[in-house]
């Protein structure tokens, strides 16, 4: 008898922070992280893009980039190649769907421009994803929206005009706005 | 599904380099017999299993039933070759979204949480393993996995069709903690909704989960099948979130990052939608959890039934609502149905083995099953599903591009006991 209440008492002092009481956690493991550690870390970029760092550039330096970089995959332009056609429409002409299956690997398909710089960013170039610098991240986004017809050649992408692309596929997703738990049954929705 | 016939080409191309692997490579009735006899695993100083050679590992592998791009990495798991639940590690399936595996250091290896929480938190491996653990048995499932399309793209490195169509999913006991400890731990605040998070694959590869989910029953695992997790399973830890469509359970988990709003991460907004015409042509996504599905494993497409009479109808059924509740067998094609035994005990969003005593009368049959789970939802046929994704009736004979598809497979068994695939006719 005496076994298990103390046996209860050690279940209470673990189920503690389970039951998130603000207090020092009881597991004692865990190192505290810094705001400057996390900084060098998270480039998570939501879709309002208040995350995104400093840099710039347009799609003039992104063709350049674009060039060495993705053309041996994604093609001329990103409008045949291998892998992943990019880019739908022409410049000044965006693509404004309905669009099939295949072209969901362009960018016109996007509902946030800031998706392109997360994605970029974090798994491009793919034989050497991570080597890339913001400004040429900016430029090469600011290229492959240029081509999709989405903005103008000239136009500079930086952390605060990139959130403000206006996507030509924005309202093209269902739900609009993911809510969990999502609408009733059937789950094979 | 993003394989193509580019890919194909460089799979063929890769298997040649690997001279002799290939030959017989996906034949999956010899696989057991040789994968007895693999190679001794390597690098266990370092805790992880592994193979002792780059093509060791991928020829072992191969025999799965694989797939190969220049930006993805596809093993199929031979569900014919076992029995019971528990698919073994080195059979689990792969569909990776990267050029390579990447080799982790697991005493350098941290798990960060941070965000909207109270106490930013960096966890080794040896703080992880401190923790309260939990053992559960779970399957992961590729949201690709059984996709219309697939059925007419099989080759002999693929394996089986069953292995081919149904095979990105498995099924393990995972050891972890509970994500919900983390997060109490960091303290998560009061606006929080939604995570997003990433491994350290070279292309960090992401994705959201809501936050309830994250609290209710999603774990970090270090450990699957009594090992540890293994190197192309995201060694050392990944994300386990059971039910869910497979690419939630990023591996090489890195970063947590609690948020309150979904981040639409490229993964899972623009690779993972699917264009739908019951909704106007737009995309459907944020699919979360797998509806009740189930498939006949044995007898299956490539497996032939030797002659009359007795016959083990075998095969696995789950659901990313809960328990499977019962399977139904049909030998007809549809018109009659027949309660199928279950193996016990049945766990929650887990594969469940069911069998069913057959007496083949040397006739032609048309193999189903039909899964039902606790919530009483239903397993849809074919022409169920496509109905209610609008898709046409002349569409409905051929394959049909789509992702979360749970219809019912059926088999087709002909007079000379020669089991055939007619999804499709």
């Amino acid at each position: 008898m005496r076994c298990s209440v103390s046996l209860l008492a050690s279940a209470m002092i673990l189920a503690a922070p389970a039951l998130g009481l603000a207090q020092s956690p009881a597991y004692n493991v865990g190192k505290p992280l810094s705001q400057d550690e996390i900084k060098s870390f998270d480039f998570m970029i939501g879709p309002e893009g208040q995350q995104l760092p400093a840099g710039r550039g347009t799609a003039k330096d992104g063709a350049v980039i674009f060039a060495q970089r993705c053309e041996v995959c994604h093609g001329k332009n990103g409008e045949s190649g291998v892998l992943r056609r990019l880019v739908l429409g022409s410049p000044g002409k965006p693509f404004r769907g309905p669009f099939n299956d295949n072209d969901k690997d362009s960018v016109a398909y996007y509902p946030y421009a800031t998706i392109a710089w997360d994605y970029i960013n974090r798994a491009m170039p793919v034989p050497k994803p991570g080597s890339l610098t913001h400004d040429e991240v900016y430029s090469l986004v600011a290229f492959l929206l240029y081509r999709n017809g989405i903005i103008q050649e000239a136009d500079v992408m930086d952390a605060q005009s990139l959130p403000k692309v206006q996507m030509p596929n924005r309202d093209g997703f269902v739900p609009a706005k993911p809510v969990y738990p999502p609408e009733p049954k059937p789950s094979w929705w | 599904m993003d394989s193509t016939g580019y890919g194909r080409r460089r799979f063929l191309k890769h298997t040649a380099a690997l001279a002799g692997v290939a030959a017989g490579a996906g034949a999956g009735a010899e696989w057991a017999a040789r994968g007895q006899s693999a190679p001794a695993q390597g690098a266990a100083a370092q805790g992880a299993v592994r193979f002792e050679t780059q093509e060791a590992h991928h020829g072992d592998l191969l025999r799965r039933g694989a797939r190969m791009s220049v930006d993805h990495i596809t093993y199929y798991t031979p569900l014919q070759e076992y029995g019971g639940i528990i698919t073994p590690a080195r059979l689990h399936f792969v569909q990776y979204h990267a050029s390579h595996f990447p080799e982790i250091d697991a005493d350098q290896h941290r798990l960060t949480i941070h965000g909207l929480v109270d106490r930013p938190l960096s966890f080794s491996m040896d703080d992880l393993k401190r923790l309260p653990s939990v053992s559960r048995v779970h399957f992961v499932e590729c949201h690709a996995n059984s996709s219309p399309m697939i059925h007419n793209q099989g080759n002999a490195n693929m394996g089986l069709p069953v292995q081919f169509v149904h095979g990105m999913a498995s099924c393990s006991e995972w050891t972890g903690v509970p994500l919900s400890v983390l997060l109490n731990m960091a303290g998560v605040k009061e606006k929080a909704s939604w995570l997003v998070y990433e491994g350290a694959d070279p292309g960090k590869f992401s994705h959201t989960m809501p936050l309830a989910k994250a609290m209710d029953d999603a774990m970090v695992a270090y450990g699957q099948n009594g090992e540890p997790v293994r190197v192309e399973q995201g060694y050392p830890i990944r994300m386990i979130v059971p039910g869910w469509e497979g690419p939630h359970n990023v591996k090489y988990l890195s970063h947590i990052k609690v948020v309150d709003e979904p981040y639409h991460t490229w993964n899972e907004s623009m690779n993972h939608s699917v264009v739908r015409a019951d909704i106007g042509e737009k995309s459907r996504w944020y699919h979360f959890e797998w509806g009740p599905k189930s498939v006949i494993t044995r007898p299956s497409a490539g497996l032939a039934i030797p002659g009359k009479g007795y016959v083990q109808i075998t095969g696995l059924a789950w659901s990313g609502a809960g328990k499977v509740a019962k399977v139904d067998i049909s030998t007809d094609g549809g018109r009659n149905w027949k309660e199928a035994k279950l193996q016990t005990p049945v766990h929650t969003k887990a594969h469940t083995r069911f069998t069913f005593d057959w007496a083949w009368d040397g006739g032609e049959a048309v193999l189903l099953s039909r899964c039902t789970d606790e919530t009483g939802d239903v397993q849809p046929s074919r022409a169920e599903l496509f109905a209610h994704w609008g898709i046409s009736e002349a569409e409905l004979t051929k394959p049909h591009r789509a992702i979360h598809f749970n219809a019912m497979q059926p088999w087709f068994v002909a007079h000379d006991g020669s089991v055939h695939d007619a999804m499709f006719g």
